[in-house]
This record gives C-alpha cells, sequence and structure tokens, in this order.
C-alpha cells in the first residue's frame, strides 16, 4: 500500500490530420511521390509521427493537440475518475495508458499488469460458441488460459448465459452478448483496470450488478481508472477526480470538487474574458486585457445566427513604447481544428511603432462564414525584428453558431445535411449551351 | 497472483529500428493460440464441405495445371509425369498464397480491435500462417494418394523436408509482415493481391521444370525463394538431387525478407491505431 502504481509525467500527444496525407493515401499516388521526391516523401511520412517547433506552438493547421503536458501518480489501490467533457483528451490518454498509441512525449511508467475495457466484447466473434468466445476474448484482454480455466465457471454463473455456452453467440441476443462480454472483463485480475464507459451498457439490474463488481475490485486494492459520464458511479466508486479539458489537466482533488468543476466547465470558456492589472498575461513590450466576442452593436453575445457577423474585440496595452506589435487571432472548431488565423492589419499600425498606452482592436468575421457549432479562439501577439512572443492565450474566448436553416444562409433553400468545418456563402455562376441537334440545323 | 512482485511498464515515444518484443510475444503465447484456434474454427464455418475444400482445392487446380500444361502444352517436367511433378509444387504453392493473402490483409481486416485494445500486434499476421497450416496438413492426403498412385518411395532426402517447410511458413510471414502494415495505409494491397498471387505462380518452377531456364538467369531466377521451396519439395520427396544452386540463394532472400519484415513492421506500428 502506498506504493505509486501509475506515474505519469509530461505526456503529450499530437495528431496530424490533414490535407498533406491525405492526398497520397493511394498506393499508386504514393509510389509517384516517391518516385518523384523521394526525400519529400520521407518527411511527409515522418511527420505522421514528428513534430517540430511550429506545430508546438499550436500555429499548424494539421495539428490536433490532444493531450497537453499531463502529469499525475495513482497510489496502489486508488479509484480514480477521469473526467472530462467529449474531446476533453480523456480517450487519448487512456489509449496512451493501453498501449493502443505512443505518446508523442512525455513518458508513463506502470507497475503492475494492466488491462484495459475501452470497449467490453472486443474481439468477440459471431460464429464461435460463448465457451470459446470467453477463453478468445479472455486471452485478448491479458489473461493466460490457465486464468480463464479457473475463473471459467463464475464468470459463465456472472453472465447468466450457461443454458448457451455451447451456442454460436450469433444466436445470442445483444443483451446476452453485452452480458457475456462484460463478465469476462469484470474477472480479470489485473493490477491496475482501466475501465471506459461500460456502464452504459446492459439493463438496469445488470447495472446494478457491475457496479458492485466494481466497489469490490476496488475493495480487493487493485487500482482503477474509471471514465464514464455516469455521475452517480462516478461519486459511488471513486474517491478521487481527475478533470482534464482542452488536453490539459485542470483539477486533481477529491472527486466532489472535482465533479463541481466539471459541471461548471461548460462556463469555463465565456464569451468575453478581462484580466486584473496583475494577473493580464503579457511579455516585456505588450500585455492583454480583456477579449469579447460580441455582436453588431458591441454587445457581449455567446451564440450567432450563422448569417450575422461576429465581432472579437482584443483589448491589450503597450508597455514599451516604440516596439512593433502584431496581435492575431486563431479560430478553432470543438475538435479542436484551426479553421484560420488572421493578423491585424489596420495600416496606422501595421509595420509602425507604437506608442505606449491602451489600444483596441477589432476584427468581424462576416456572417455566412463559419460552420454552426462552438468556435474557440486563442489570442496572440508578438512583437517584430526581432520576434518575440507577447501573449499567447488558447481558448481564451468561445461562441456558438446557430444554424437556422433560413434561405438568406449559404444553404439557400436546401435543407438537408451540408457538412464541412466553414460554412461560406459563395456565388455560383453556370451557364448553358444549347445542343444543336442535326434536325435543329437547316 | 497479487504475491508476485508486479512487472513495470514503461510507455515512451518511440525512436528508431527495433526488434520484435520476444518476451513480450512470449507472454501472450495463449492469447496467440487461441487466434489461431479462432481462425481455424471460423474458416469453413456454414460450408457443406467443411475441411473438404482444403483437398478440393488443390485436386481441381492439379485436374487444371495437368490438363492445360501436361497434356496440352506438353511442358518438360525432366521425365517425371506431371500430376506427380505439379502436385509436390501446387500442395505447397496453395499454402503459400492462402497464408500471404490472409496475413496481408489481417491487421485491415481486425482493424476494431487494432484501436481498442493492446496486445503485440505481430500476431496478427503471424496467425494465419499457423492457422492455414490445418489446410497444409490435411492437403498432404493428396499428396500422399498421388506418391502412392506412382509408386514413389522417398529416400534420405526426405529429412530434410522440415527445413523447406519452415522456409514454407517464412516466406508468406515475411511478405504478410510487409503487406500488413503497408495495407493498413494503403488499401491498394487488397486490390493488388489477387494479381500479385496469380503472378507469382510463374515466378516458381511450379508448373514448368526450373531447367527450363536459361543458365544465365539461374542466379536471379533462384532468388526468388519460391523457387528454393519448389525445388526443395521436389527434392526431397522425389528423391532428386538437391540443386543447391536453385535452393541457397532463396533461402538467403527468404530469411532476408521475414527478418526486414519483423524490422518494418515494428516500426510502422507505432502509427496503426493513429491512422486506421
Amino acid at each position: 500500500m502506498g506504493n505509486t502504481a501509475i506515474r505519469v509525467q509530461e505526456l503529450t500527444k499530437f495528431y496530424r490530420i490533414g490535407t498533406g496525407i491525405r492526398a497520397q493515401d493511394s498506393f499508386a499516388t504514393a509510389a509517384w511521390q516517391a518516385v518523384k521526391s523521394p526525400l519529400a516523401n520521407y518527411r511527409k511520412y515522418r511527420a505522421l509521427y514528428r513534430f517540430d517547433e511550429h506545430d508546438e506552438a499550436g500555429e499548424s493547421s494539421d495539428v490536433i493537440r490532444a493531450l497537453s503536458g499531463i502529469s499525475f501518480e495513482v497510489a496502489e489501490g486508488d479509484v480514480v475518475g477521469i473526467l472530462g467533457h467529449n474531446g476533453a483528451g480523456k480517450s487519448t490518454l487512456l489509449k496512451i495508458l493501453s498501449r493502443i498509441t505512443p505518446p508523442t512525449r512525455g513518458r508513463v511508467e506502470l507497475h503492475g499488469r494492466i488491462s484495459s475495457l475501452l470497449e467490453v466484447g472486443t474481439g468477440f466473434h459471431q460464429e464461435l460458441t460463448g465457451r470459446e468466445n470467453i477463453y478468445l476474448n479472455g486471452t485478448i484482454l491479458g489473461m493466460r488460459k490457465r486464468e480463464v480455466d479457473r475463473k471459467f465457471d463464475e464468470i459463465v454463473a456472472f453472465s447468466g448465459v450457461e443454458r448457451f455456452l455451447d451456442t454460436p453467440i450469433k444466436r445470442y441476443s445483444s443483451g446476452m452478448r453485452v452480458r457475456l462480454a462484460f463478465s469476462v472483463a469484470a474477472h480479470l485480475e489485473p493490477e491496475i483496470l482501466i475501465i471506459d464507459e461500460v456502464l452504459a451498457v446492459g439493463d438496469a439490474e445488470f447495472q446494478k450488478k457491475c457496479i458492485n463488481k466494481m466497489q469490490d475490485v476496488g475493495r480487493q486494492g487493485r487500482t482503477v481508472l474509471f471514465v464514464s459520464h455516469n455521475m452517480p458511479a462516478i461519486l459511488s466508486l471513486c474517491s478521487r477526480g481527475i478533470l482534464i479539458n482542452g488536453g490539459r489537466l485542470v483539477e486533481d482533488g477529491p472527486i466532489q470538487s472535482v465533479v463541481e468543476g466539471y459541471s461548471q466547465i461548460r462556463t469555463i470558456v465565456p464569451p468575453a474574458r478581462e484580466w486584473s492589472e496583475e494577473k493580464a498575461p503579457g511579455g516585456d513590450s505588450a500585455r492583454l486585457l480583456g477579449v469579447r466576442v460580441t455582436d453588431r452593436h458591441g454587445t457581449i453575445c455567446d451564440a450567432f445566427d450563422i448569417r450575422e457577423p461576429i465581432r472579437l474585440e482584443l483589448l491589450y496595452e503597450v508597455t514599451r513604447a516604440g516596439c512593433e506589435l502584431l496581435p492575431h487571432l486563431f479560430v478553432y472548431n470543438e475538435e479542436g481544428v484551426n479553421l484560420f488565423g488572421t493578423l491585424e492589419d489596420d495600416a496606422r499600425w501595421r509595420g509602425r511603432e507604437r506608442h505606449s498606452g491602451i489600444y483596441r482592436s477589432t476584427v468581424t468575421l462576416p456572417g455566412n462564414l463559419l460552420a454552426p457549432g462552438r468556435h474557440y479562439v486563442n489570442c496572440s501577439a508578438i512583437t517584430l525584428n526581432p520576434n518575440v512572443r507577447q501573449f499567447v492565450e488558447r481558448s481564451v474566448v468561445a461562441f456558438q453558431v446557430i444554424d437556422t436553416v433560413a434561405p438568406d444562409s449559404a444553404r439557400g433553400d436546401w435543407a438537408g445535411p451540408l457538412g464541412g468545418v466553414m460554412r461560406p456563402k459563395l456565388s455560383w455562376d453556370t451557364e448553358h449551351r444549347p445542343v444543336i441537334t442535326a434536325r435543329a440545323a437547316p | 497472483m497479487p504475491a508476485q512482485t508486479p512487472p513495470t511498464t514503461v510507455i515512451e515515444p518511440p525512436h528508431g529500428w527495433q526488434f520484435v518484443d520476444l518476451a513480450e510475444l512470449r507472454r501472450y503465447r495463449d492469447l496467440f493460440y487461441f487466434l489461431v484456434l479462432r481462425d481455424i474454427k471460423v474458416l469453413y464455418a456454414q460450408t457443406v464441405l467443411g475441411f473438404s475444400w482444403a483437398i478440393l482445392n488443390p485436386v481441381l487446380q492439379i485436374v487444371l495445371f495437368t490438363v492445360i500444361f501436361g497434356k496440352v502444352a506438353k511442358l518438360d517436367t525432366d521425365g517425371i509425369p506431371y500430376v506427380l511433378f505439379s502436385t509436390v509444387a501446387i500442395i505447397p504453392w496453395t499454402y503459400m498464397s492462402e497464408a500471404m493473402n490472409t496475413s496481408s490483409q489481417s491487421l485491415v481486416v481486425n482493424q476494431n480491435m487494432l484501436g481498442k485494445i493492446y496486445f503485440p500486434r505481430v500476431i496478427f499476421p503471424l496467425t494465419p500462417i499457423l492457422a492455414k497450416l490445418v489446410d497444409f496438413v490435411i492437403s498432404l492426403v493428396v499428396l500422399f494418394a498421388v506418391m502412392v498412385w506412382y509408386e514413389v518411395v522417398p529416400g534420405w532426402n526426405l529429412l530434410l523436408l522440415p527445413l523447406f517447410i519452415l522456409l514454407m511458413m517464412i516466406i508468406p510471414a515475411g511478405i504478410g509482415l510487409w503487406l500488413s502494415a503497408l495495407a493498413i495505409r494503403f488499401r491498394d494491397v487488397k486490390f493488388a493481391m489477387p494479381f500479385i498471387l496469380r503472378m507469382l505462380i510463374y515466378t516458381a518452377p511450379i508448373l514448368y521444370a526450373a531447367s527450363a531456364i536459361p543458365h544465365e538467369w539461374r542466379l536471379l531466377y533462384s532468388l526468388n525463394p519460391l523457387v528454393a521451396v519448389v525445388e526443395g519439395f521436389r527434392a526431397c520427396l522425389l528423391e532428386q538431387p538437391l540443386q543447391w544452386a536453385y535452393i541457397a540463394p532463396g533461402v538467403m532472400s527468404g530469411v532476408l525478407l521475414f527478418v526486414s519484415g519483423l524490422f518494418y513492421f515494428r516500426r510502422m506500428e507505432r502509427v496503426f491505431a493513429d491512422v486506421i
């Protein structure tokens, strides 16, 4: 007791998405590329798992930072709940811990055998019988054959499918399949167990059975990491919580306070932010005082009709006269895709020396440009010659774009699905060329 | 067994070229066994003929090739009856082509598992190499029957047969390691495979005798490891002299294919879950 079971240090994971790699997903294209420019092609492939400083600054449009610098320790026997909204980075964390995907940077130490139930029933085969699937699934989850032998009767009894043991599971109902899958998983005996969302399955009675089983596991001194959106289950099982948001560890403490933090997280990214003088982020020449999202009348606004223009206001102070300052913004969507960046271009200030004092820069995003959904704004500024970063504030403000299915939006009178990360209203030009048939000729 | 000191696992960003972790593979041998068992049991599920297909398949090929190449084209087979000549080669070839095909698709077919759970990924392409051996063993009945019919009695060379059976397994394993890793990124592999297999049968002396190859091309020709397997099988079973000039280069290239496949697979492994 008291020994460390899991030690996570500065864990970081980038994903590269985007056009550069997608474009050569066919062997012929890649082979041709390889002939044409072997070096460029090699770099492109390496880019899948190599990241440079540019990527780390978060300014490459094709890099998603799923996790940035997460560190924590879990003692042996702790039952820890991991909370965060969809896309916060929980799943990435669990995938790294269960070795499905490697980290970009950082280190994890696991003391003890680890089993993860990222989804129950992995590897179940329709044509195999219940008995065969228990053995197959058990070994997939990391058990040895003799362990399954030993647990076999218990697993069968827990699942309640005794009568159908020698029937191929394709004849099982979906409920039976889930019960069997969970039973195998619940009888694992690793020192560290990672559970993701398993309680979302089965009927109420079976869920209760599962929670009891999980509590047993916790009492046996096993270390458990538990991810779920089921707050009552988390509160009853875990003593400690870890809250992740935007790929960062936001809170680590007693489960009650973390659950509270989790329920408030939606308001963590508001449409407007201000900093007091002593807390204002900044460097030697400038600091950020406030950011606001407003409508065309200058009123702070959180949600916009897709047709409405959106104004982003930056309030900042230049503290060193004579510097050339370049404030800029990046807009991200909910999946963390950098949609675009925009640089301040007011001719009175761009490339000129500034007086000290307070500035307000405003940029208007026209209506009918962004796709519906929540958008996050990164706000930063550098001084030029030499380039020195003054402030970088990520996800500082956020706003919602709402598709009202209006006929004067980009969709016109089309009411069906229209995907994309942007929704610009563009004008088309179609020319008609009449077909001249032989009969029409004289 | 909590009494034992728990093993420590360290997860770090991968770097450089690494060899497959053999100790880890050993820990997962039970899983390997059950996956092989699964492949065997599932293969002929919902078929009427079941394992008879393992016999029917090579028999039909032998009949077809004997008619076309033995009777119509009348290829020279160094004086060996054509049925005997082709059977000895088609039995290992059937195994190799089946194993290659399944192995190269193994990651794509199991991609839902790749994204959910960890075990040594190298188990995927290696599973069909073992699972298809069942078909191979069954199809040996055909070989045995043909040999009895022609009253062939193998000699001391037969003792070398296990060596060529090993080579017969290593080649599709090497190809499977390379292609399964490639197939994760390039789905073209799936479409290229039937064509590749159809071509491969002509690159080895399966339907014709190796002596038909001009002498100056022999070294290049025998770099193809399939040549070594086929020549080895013929020499061992039909008591012909072992032609090391045909066999040695293929053994070397076969081993090279396998070892390089292990390295390449290990290197690509890190991006599997992110690319699917």
